[in-house]
């Protein structure tokens, strides 16, 4: 027997050693898919921004799955898979547009924008030649549906009828924190994707790591752009999913605030970026809170960065490729000058960008390192064994939290 | 007038400094103020104006590479840039248009090469001092997807 073929060994309970064969094995990624994505969970499908009129579309996925997501003439939104009920194939080949309704290309079977079969070519047959069975029922076939709930408009999905409202799946700080962003009206300036040659779930530990942040990541310390103390924190939710980690500045350091600028200059001064407008910036929350990573389980992040603001979707496409899915946004009613700040500040962001190109890499090299390793596990023990909230950045309680959702998702 | 020799000349030096890993010559390709943007075909068809990189000074430009250097960690790795003819648009005075379509293959330092991007470069240039320099160049890649990161520019 293989390795593959074995149940993955969990060194017990807890939360501080993770397998290393949960990154590689087949069977593995199946289950994630039947339990995880098309399990008890939300998944982010788009922005209700992206779906303005009636007829707008979007072609997603819901872990592997392909989705559309559709606004229909009724002004609400529906998802079903994007999986023709005849032989399989897709219904919606486009990532994006407007439609009435929607043919499969292969035998032109039509389906209505809620994902309900509507028309099967030759269903009487021709010249009383051929045709569906008379007792061939078309409302018992169709592409699955899912539930559909939308927040601050956020659109997610679901395939389970047993998973809990949005609001109470999120809980309320997670909510408190989406809603700090994501308060008023949004307007996508840019989408990219990163394809990332790991295992979906290192691209998410990475978000929650905030461990890592100061040590891999070196643009802000290299260029001495920390220019107050700040101090963060870590949220975790009940659940262990979802977390928000965050920097804010802090009051008191910033009293002395001159003193500190003042020590800057007798530092050493060989790297200073020569045009500092790429993080000339300008309050927009009032709460000091300079940088908010926010996740939810299993695979959205939503971002503060200064005033670069992006969602990002996780996708895995098999146990070793994940397609990392940026929306760089806007607010509707961004000025000029505002527009242009968050265009200048998203260099920071995606595939290049100057604090997070390391992520991109850095999920290949585990995954690349563990090659020979399936018996043995990863360390998760910063900060302890627990998954609660802490001030501070030095724990790794939010990717705990992870495994603590994931383990009951997954029955492990 | 600025001629289709003048451009080859421009793309040819401007891939070798890239691919020898002279970096800190890539930002003296660009005028002071110029503009640089990488983005992709689908951005561009819907008028969205972000970019992976975006810069509107040479300074930015300069910063990038600077960051390269000394603050960003990646795996090494080399480029090679093949750039198609250029297909001068407009040459008046000392300004002109071009669009040149690009194919570069990324090198790891495992060995490998990959196709790493294809697309166009959409330029605006002039001539400065006599010398020929881009006022814009925006990358559009024709695919949406960038493999694991982009480190070194377009």
């Amino acid at each position: 027997m293989t390795q593959d073929t074995q149940p993955i060994h969990w060194a017990g309970p807890g939360l501080t050693r993770i397998p290393f064969a949960l990154y590689s094995d087949a069977q593995t990624g199946v289950d994630e898919q039947a339990r995880i994505f098309r399990g008890e969970v939300w998944n982010y499908l788009c922005l209700e921004a992206e779906l303005p009129d009636s007829g707008s579309y979007r072609t997603t996925f819901a872990g592997e799955t392909p989705v559309v997501v559709v606004r229909d003439g009724d002004g609400e939104i529906y998802a079903f898979e994007n999986r023709c009920a005849h032989r399989g194939a897709l219904i919606a080949l486009e990532k994006s547009g407007r439609a009435e309704n929607f043919q499969c290309v292969y035998h032109a079977w039509s389906y209505s924008r809620q994902g309900d079969l509507t028309g099967i070519a030759f269903e009487k047959g021709v010249k009383g030649q051929g045709g569906m069975p008379a007792g061939f029922c078309k409302e018992e076939h169709g592409p699955r549906k899912l539930r559909i709930a939308t927040f601050c408009g956020l659109v997610f999905g679901s395939f389970s009828e047993d998973v809990p409202g949005i609001e109470e799946y999120l809980g309320d700080e997670i909510c408190q924190r989406i809603e700090r962003v994501l308060h008023k009206p949004v307007e996508v300036i840019g989408r990219f994707t990163q394809a990332l040659p790991n295992n979906w779930k290192l691209y998410v530990e990475n978000v929650k790591d905030s461990y890592h942040a100061s040590l891999l990541h070196l643009f802000f310390t290299t260029f001495e752009l920390n220019r107050l103390s700040q101090k963060g924190g870590v949220i975790v939710d009940e659940s262990g999913g979802h977390h928000v980690s965050y920097s804010m500045i802090d009051p008191a350091a910033q009293k002395d605030a001159s003193y500190k600028e003042q020590a800057l200059r007798s530092d050493n001064d060989r790297y200073r970026l020569k045009d500092p407008s790429l993080l000339a910036g300008f309050t927009e929350y009032g709460d000091g809170v300079t940088l908010q990573i926010l996740s939810v389980f299993p695979g959205f992040v939503l971002q503060q960065i200064q005033n670069c603001l992006a969602v990002r979707q996780v996708l895995p496409k098999g146990v070793a490729r994940t397609e990392l899915n940026w929306t760089y946004l806007g607010y509707a009613d961004d000025t000029a000058e505002q527009r242009k700040v968050r265009l200048k500040q998203s260099n920071l962001i995606g595939p290049a960008g100057f604090i997070s190109m390391e992520d991109g890499a850095v999920g290949g090299f585990v995954q690349r390192g563990i090659a020979g390793a399936h018996d043995h596990d990863a360390v998760v023990e910063m900060g302890g064994d627990s998954t609660v909230s802490s001030e501070g950045r030095a724990t790794e309680a939010s990717v705990r939290g992870f495994w603590k959702a994931y383990r009951h998702h997954m029955r492990a | 007038m600025i001629d289709l020799l003048a451009l080859c000349a421009f793309h040819a030096a401007y891939a070798d400094a890239i691919d020898s890993d002279a970096l800190e010559q890539w930002p003296d390709f660009f005028a002071e103020d110029a503009d640089y943007r990488i983005t992709h075909i689908e951005n561009e068809r819907e008028g969205l104006p972000a970019g992976i990189v975006y810069a509107d000074s040479r300074a930015m430009l300069e910063d990038r590479i600077a960051a390269l250097r000394v603050a960003n960690i990646y795996e090494r790795q080399r480029l090679r840039h093949i750039l198609g003819m250029p297909l001068l648009l407009k040459a008046e005075g000392e300004q002109a248009e071009a669009r040149t379509p690009f194919l570069v293959a990324r090198i790891m330092a495992s060995g490998q090469t990959d196709v790493f991007a294809t697309g166009v470069y959409q330029d605006r240039f002039v001539r400065r001092n006599g010398r020929l320099l881009l006022q814009s160049r925006v990358a559009i890649c024709d695919s949406t997807v960038t493999d694991t990161l982009l480190a070194l520019p377009l």
